[in-house]
């Protein structure tokens, strides 16, 4: 073997953002393959299957997380875009939200009020501090949304990023159980409580069960994406947490 | 051509966002502005141009990738989970339970409840 030549690509490829992209492509196609074999079992959700690879590489190579986003911030770069995308599936709904529209804003109002005070009571409870409290509130946002909130409030955006997908993977695990045990048996309702909650991750399931169901998931995820950014920050301040302030 | 000038049209909308949000000091993030614009856009004009709905399509398909570089974040903060495990595990089950509970059973209540006065 011919060591210097090894030593020139893994120098290049250290530098180069070509490889942070393309393992950050490979992980995910794997873990979709992985995903299907598995009959699409929520457990074994792709994303957090390509984040289990992709820190067990970066580890056993001693590459930092700094050098991998240098190339894998060209896919972290599309959020934007796509937040800006949810407009056009929030359009072709309009007809639908105009009839349920009391209903759903009571639901996602209800339910975002809700879940930031337990998330907020339960951290502080149980000791947590005030940073890792500040970016759990953003969660159930989706991830580009959360990501900038958790900025503007004081939280850890990263950190933030991590607890949404965990907190989408929990809603499309335990989801479709929960809201069936407490007799919901209207789809458009489901699927309301799924995007709301559990965002992008909780509205794939939710595809899963009906369309009718994907439909309002999604919905509700574009528009309580709206909501959080727009009221938490007043939220936080209300339940009278310093640093909350924008 | 035509995926390619429905991500120009997203692009622009978050730019304006950013914009929008700089100059007014929001706390609001400029794509969700930017959300909001092109949703106003698309009503006054009464229709979704090919162009952006192929991009947002596109785009919205394989969202959970996106998700991917931002979650493997997660090995920077190693220390702070391990040492703060069990306020973030608990206070991120409880909240999920019951911000889909409220979420679901508000939503039926407050359905029943216009669809009975509708009715008469």
């Amino acid at each position: 073997m011919n060591e210097a030549g090894l030593e020139r690509i893994w120098v290049f490829l250290a530098a180069s953002p070509l490889a942070g992209l393309t393992v950050t492509l490979a992980a995910y196609v794997i873990a979709w393959r992985i995903h299907a074999a598995a009959r699409m079992n929520p457990l074994l959700h792709p994303v957090a299957l390509s984040v289990a690879m992709l820190i067990g590489l970066l580890m056993a190579t001693g590459v930092s997380y700094r050098d991998y986003f240098d190339g894998a911030q060209f896919v972290h770069f599309l959020l934007g875009p796509a937040t800006v995308g949810l407009a056009l599936p929030l359009y072709r709904q309009l007809d639908r939200v105009r009839r349920v529209i009391v209903p759903l804003a009571a639901g996602l109002a209800a339910g975002i009020v809700g879940g930031l005070a337990v998330a907020v009571a339960v951290g502080l409870a149980l000791g947590g501090s005030l940073e890792t409290v500040l970016s759990l509130a953003p969660k159930s946002a989706t991830a580009p949304v959360a990501m900038g909130v958790a900025e503007r409030i004081g939280g850890l955006p990263s950190l933030t990023a991590v607890l949404v997908v965990a907190t989408g993977i929990l809603g499309a695990v335990i989801g479709v159980p929960l809201l069936r045990s407490l007799g919901i048996r209207d789809d458009a309702v489901a699927g309301v409580a799924m995007g709301s909650t559990a965002h992008g991750i909780g509205t794939a399931r939710a595809f899963q069960v009906s369309e009718e169901m994907g439909a309002f998931s999604g919905l509700a995820m574009a528009i309580s994406a709206f909501l959080i950014a727009l009221v938490l920050p007043t939220l936080l301040a209300a339940f009278g947490l310093p640093g909350a302030a924008p | 051509m035509r995926l390619i000038g429905g991500l120009c049209v997203l692009l622009c909308y978050q730019l304006a966002g950013e914009l929008v949000a700089i100059f007014f000091e929001l706390a609001i993030p400029g794509p969700v502005i930017g959300m909001l614009l092109l949703l106003a856009t698309l009503m006054v004009l009464g229709r979704a141009p090919a162009g952006p709905d192929a991009a947002a399509g596109a785009l919205l398909a394989h969202l959970s990738l996106l998700f991917v570089p931002a979650g493997v974040g997660v090995m920077v903060h190693l220390d702070l989970v391990a040492a703060e495990w069990l306020p973030i595990t608990a206070a991120l089950v409880a909240s999920t339970v019951a911000g889909m509970a409220l979420t679901a059973l508000v939503m039926k209540w407050v359905m029943r409840l216009t669809s009975r006065r509708a009715r008469p």
